[in-house]
């Protein structure tokens, strides 16, 4: 018999749930200090590389805000899904088949004027990524097949055929064979928003994107009725929320958001299409959501913090050697804390074994 | 009054301030050198050896530089953070070791006019930026003399990651190589879309192997490829890396990347004033391919036959794509001569004794 079990608590604290992310970052920088300094360095150092040396400079400021932005983006589509129960996994692929559309809109209209172009790109993003995902709401709807494996599977489909475009019919004539596109004309840009950054017209896509889900989250019937097919999907069913819909809006949003965050890639700081558009965005983003809550102001948030946690370490292994390992580590306590305290706020730990209600 | 134990800790602290190298005395400060590596050091592989070479050259030019990297920096929009991040922070001279740093790193190039960048396997130059990359083909056909000599089954297995020109040449030199020797030997390529993904290599050296090949060679970055082999029982021969540890009765030989000299030689540029953005594409003869030492299994007589097609190709008598030089669908592509490198840089087409077809053929 296990000495320690949980037990489920019957309200959790409130001020717990809002303290516990402060909570979290605090044993984090706690851990780090010692991992720091058991490895030789100057924990102090070591933080302020971390936290305060990327954001110290204007250009880095602009850069944590592009690197949070996919994350935010993609993070709030997802989280429209995960708050009714919807598990797109797939936003990596529905991204890479986003930039893909858009790519293929930016090399075949790039000579007409910005105005034409990069509407015409976001609209084919956001419409590609959303096909994308309609793929695993269908079969979810059709076949019941589970979404997870689906949408998840779709992935290694959609940077395959990223690939495919970047090896064969878009390959750049003049670029030696390697597979990438020529680089987009500047009217296929998205334009830089903040003098000597590399902050682009693409960061404020994202806020709109975050505030109109808010919106739709927390103001319109649809929002709700995903709300509560998530907390309570038969009572959802009674009140007469098709099932089939909630599905179908969850992975849709998805993969639309995922869509625009690889529009934002090429037409941002990439500036043409490659095998590769994301390094990873869809995934990160998952973690995000949940970090963030699956709300969008949590999600903001979020992102930014876990774009500071990537800036971090690169400062890191700039400025005292740290090698990429260490940050990853670094990195990993923090989620470790924030998913331990969340399930202490709602179990308590008790030792030894179970009295009255022994299972069975 | 100055107490002693002040200037001891005041000394010690001095000490610990200061990098090892620079304790003797240099008559100028260090200048700073970046590297931007896309994978992590690791043990063996692509990064691997250019983390050496950034040793050696440090060891070598101690006092007068101090060196420090960035690992696993992926491609595209991260790379350019971490590129102008070196350049910001004082960094004079910056490697970036992957193709696809190129336009990140003429961006930052750009920004930076007074800070040098070399960029590997690439081909765009600036006033401040220029390439480098080695003739890994060379090394391939020497790999393939050796393979040719030793294979049974006259099939080799080559685990490849994208179809790109380097990788191309690479698959194309070593099927020449073996065919010099053995017109028999038939090469099948299973491509893995990824540099590094040991799972996959690992499933494609298999691959190959139950298809028959006695001989499996690689243009991925793990060792995967020649533990499947000592595993399977079947010859290896590595690439990048010695990896003899990994497969100690597997490996024939290996192609290995030496950047050592070059890195060294670049620097010294750096430090007298006289670097100039170059486009420099060395092999065998300058030093930056050298074969690992023979497995035990390999017979002098091949050994020599090998060395000799070396030395002859460091004297310039032998070129891996002598004419004629025919595609796997029969087309004679070269009649007379020797392929140029704009047509070894651009090179499309399997040539005759590789099986199956390029993936992007149009």
């Amino acid at each position: 018999m296990a000495p320690f079990r949980l037990e489920a608590r019957n309200a959790p604290s409130s001020l717990a749930k809002w303290l516990a992310p402060p909570l979290a970052a605090i044993a984090m920088v706690a851990c780090g200090f010692v991992l720091f300094a058991v490895l030789g360095k100057d924990p102090v150092a070591a933080l302020h590389a971390f936290f305060v040396a990327p954001v110290a400079t204007r250009y880095g400021i602009g850069e944590l805000l592009l690197k949070a932005s996919p994350l935010a983006l993609i993070a709030t589509g997802l989280a429209i899904g995960y708050r009714a129960n919807v598990w797109n996994i797939g936003a990596e692929g529905q991204l890479a088949v986003g930039a893909i559309a858009a790519g293929g809109v930016a090399l075949a209209l790039d000579a007409s004027g910005p105005l034409v172009v990069l509407p015409l790109m976001f609209v084919a993003g956001a419409l590609a990524g959303a096909l994308w995902a309609a793929i695993p709401a269908w079969l979810r709807t059709r076949c019941n097949a589970n979404e997870i494996l689906t949408s998840l599977m779709l992935v290694y489909i959609a940077t395959l055929l990223l690939s495919y475009m970047v090896h064969g019919p878009w390959r750049d004539p003049e670029g030696f064979n390697f597979p990438q596109s020529r680089m987009f004309a500047a009217s296929a840009l998205l334009p830089v928003i903040v003098e000597g950054t590399r902050l682009n017209a693409g960061t404020l896509v994202t806020l709109a994107v975050v505030a109109a889900a808010w919106l739709f989250v927390a103001r319109t019937l649809v929002g709700f009725e995903m709300r509560v097919a998530g907390l309570a999907p038969g009572a959802a069913q009674y009140a007469g929320v098709s099932p089939a819909k909630v599905v179908w809006i969850g992975m849709l949003c998805g993969g639309a958001c995922a869509g625009v965050a690889g529009v934002n890639e090429i037409a941002g700081p990439i500036g043409q299409l490659l095998p590769s558009v994301s390094p990873g965005y869809g995934f990160a983003a998952i973690i995000v959501a949940f970090v963030g809550r699956l709300h969008p102001a949590g999600i903001v948030v979020a992102s930014l913090l876990m774009s500071l946690l990537y800036l971090g370490g690169e400062a890191a292994q700039v400025a005292l050697a740290l090698p990429s390992s260490i940050t990853g580590l670094f990195q990993g306590t923090l989620l470790l804390f924030l998913l331990a305290a969340d399930v202490l706020i709602h179990y308590r730990v008790r030792i030894g074994a179970r009295t009255a209600m022994a299972t069975p | 009054m100055i107490s002693r134990p002040t200037i001891v800790a005041a000394l010690a602290a001095a000490a610990l301030a200061l990098p090892i190298a620079s304790l003797g005395q240099a008559p100028t400060t260090p200048i700073s050198i970046g590297f931007v590596y896309v994978s992590p050091v690791g043990d063996a592989g692509w990064t691997s050896q250019h983390d050496r070479a950034r040793k050696k050259m440090e060891a070598a030019l101690a006092g007068k530089v101090t060196t420090h990297y960035v690992e696993n920096v992926a491609e595209g929009p991260d790379a350019e953070r971490v590129i102008r991040e070196m350049a910001a922070s004082g960094d004079k001279l910056i490697f970036t070791t992957s193709f696809g740093y190129m336009n990140p790193t003429l961006k930052v190039a750009q920004q930076f006019p007074n800070v040098k960048f070399e960029h590997a396997t690439g081909y765009k130059t600036a006033p401040n930026m220029g390439t480098y990359n080695a003739r890994f083909y060379e090394g391939r056909y020497l790999a393939g003399i050796v393979a040719g000599r030793m294979t049974k089954s006259n099939v080799a297995g080559y685990v490849a990651a994208f179809p790109i020109p380097e990788v191309v040449m690479g698959i194309n030199a070593f099927t020449r190589g073996m065919r010099s020797v053995n017109p028999k030997a038939e090469v099948k390529v299973v491509w893995t879309s990824s540099w590094y993904d040991p799972g996959k290599e690992r499933q494609a050296a298999e691959t190959l192997v139950s298809q028959g090949a006695d001989v499996l060679t690689h243009h991925t970055d793990s060792t995967a490829v020649v533990q499947a082999a000592e595993a399977k029982h079947v010859y290896a021969v590595a690439y990048h890396s010695d990896m003899a540890k990994y497969g100690p009765h597997a490996q024939l030989t290996a192609v290995t990347h030496v950047w050592d000299q070059y890195y060294i030689r670049v620097v010294k540029t750096v430090l007298d004033g006289t670097w100039k953005p170059d486009h420099v594409w060395g092999g065998l003869k300058e030093g930056m391919i050298e074969m690992a030492p023979f497995g035990a299994m390999v017979q002098k007589p091949v050994q020599d036959e090998m060395k000799k097609a070396e030395a002859a190709m460091i004297a310039g008598t032998l070129h891996p794509f002598d004419a004629p030089v025919k595609d796997n669908a029969g087309k004679l592509r070269l009649a007379s001569g020797t392929l140029s490198d704009d047509a070894l840089n651009k090179m499309d087409y399997y040539v005759e004794g590789v099986q199956g077809k390029l993936p992007s053929a149009k």
